[in-house]
């Protein structure tokens, strides 16, 4: 395997989508290239910091009067 | 005149959930003025949460909300009940979020080549990549690290900066995403990964310069 091969089917191995065999062939890559390992490592982090955004982020407690006056406000007049 | 009309509670069960979502609905389509601030109640912190959540930023996502409402109040008509109108208003908002997120360019924008990984002809990395230092790690766990993520997503290409918020942000299926976007779920994988690789170096970068 090669480390453009590797990079190519990254998502899917960390998906856990890769079948046994191909598994085992990027395993084998990473025992032996120090720069992928880098590449994996600084990707991982990136994806868990998008998915902290998600669980991290704080829900207000409810839409703040001001926004629930400016939308009704601006719902067209027609009815 | 507005029209009145017995309104449901949020907290309704089961059945009459679903009784009271159909008299909401019914109230929406007559121009009932009361439905729709009855709407914001029910659907509104939720609906806020997740565009504050895809925007980054309280004055984007009010904006969106504010669009979202408009659009339903519009398209209120064409609602043909097959899904919650949780679920339809929702997809509005996301539209709506989409919309800005096309157009909101804090910075200029960086070509997507020039931020994923080239190779030599034998497939080996063309410039190695870097283990993130110990500081820049410790960075992207603080507090300031959700200002220097979302500089870094406001500076990837749109179609890559979209697909990452409703996939890896909102957390949106594949399924789901291809969808909203309109795009093969084959795509939306190849884009995510494009998309995931180029904020890794936009953000190694912001992390380093900053240590």
């Amino acid at each position: 395997m090669t480390c453009r091969e590797f990079a190519e089917f990254l998502d899917a191995y960390l998906a856990g989508s890769l079948p046994t065999e191909q598994r085992n062939v990027f395993r084998r890559h990473l025992a032996v290239c120090a720069h992928c390992v880098s590449y994996l490592d600084s990707y991982q982090r990136t994806v868990e910091a998008c998915v902290r955004l998600h669980t991290t982020d704080d829900v207000p407690a409810d839409v703040p009067d001001d926004l629930v006056q400016a939308i009704l406000a601006a719902l067209p007049k027609t009815v | 005149m507005p029209h009145r009309s017995e309104l449901p509670t949020a907290d309704a069960p089961g059945a009459a959930a679903d009784a009271g979502e159909a008299a909401l609905l019914a109230a929406l389509r007559r121009g009932d003025n009361d439905a729709y601030a009855t709407l914001l109640r029910q659907h509104g912190r939720s609906l806020f949460a997740t565009a504050r959540r895809m925007l980054g930023n309280e004055a984007d996502a009010r904006d969106a909300l504010q669009e979202m409402f408009v659009s339903a109040f519009r398209a209120i008509g064409s609602f043909e009940g097959k899904s919650q109108l949780g679920t339809w208003l929702h997809r509005i908002l996301v539209n709506a979020v989409l919309m800005r997120l096309r157009h909101r360019r804090h910075r200029p924008e960086c070509s997507i080549d020039s931020l994923v990984p080239h190779f030599t002809d034998d497939g080996h990395h063309a410039e190695p990549p870097c283990p993130w230092s110990d500081t820049a790690i410790a960075r992207l766990q603080s507090a300031e690290s959700q200002a220097i993520l979302w500089r870094a997503i406001d500076q990837l290409p749109a179609a890559y900066r979209e697909v990452l918020v409703l996939r890896d942000i909102e957390t949106l299926s594949t399924e789901a995403t291809s969808t909203q976007l309109g795009i093969t779920q084959n795509a939306t994988k190849i884009r995510l990964h494009r998309a995931r690789q180029a904020l890794r170096t936009l953000l190694g970068d912001a992390l380093e310069d900053l240590s």
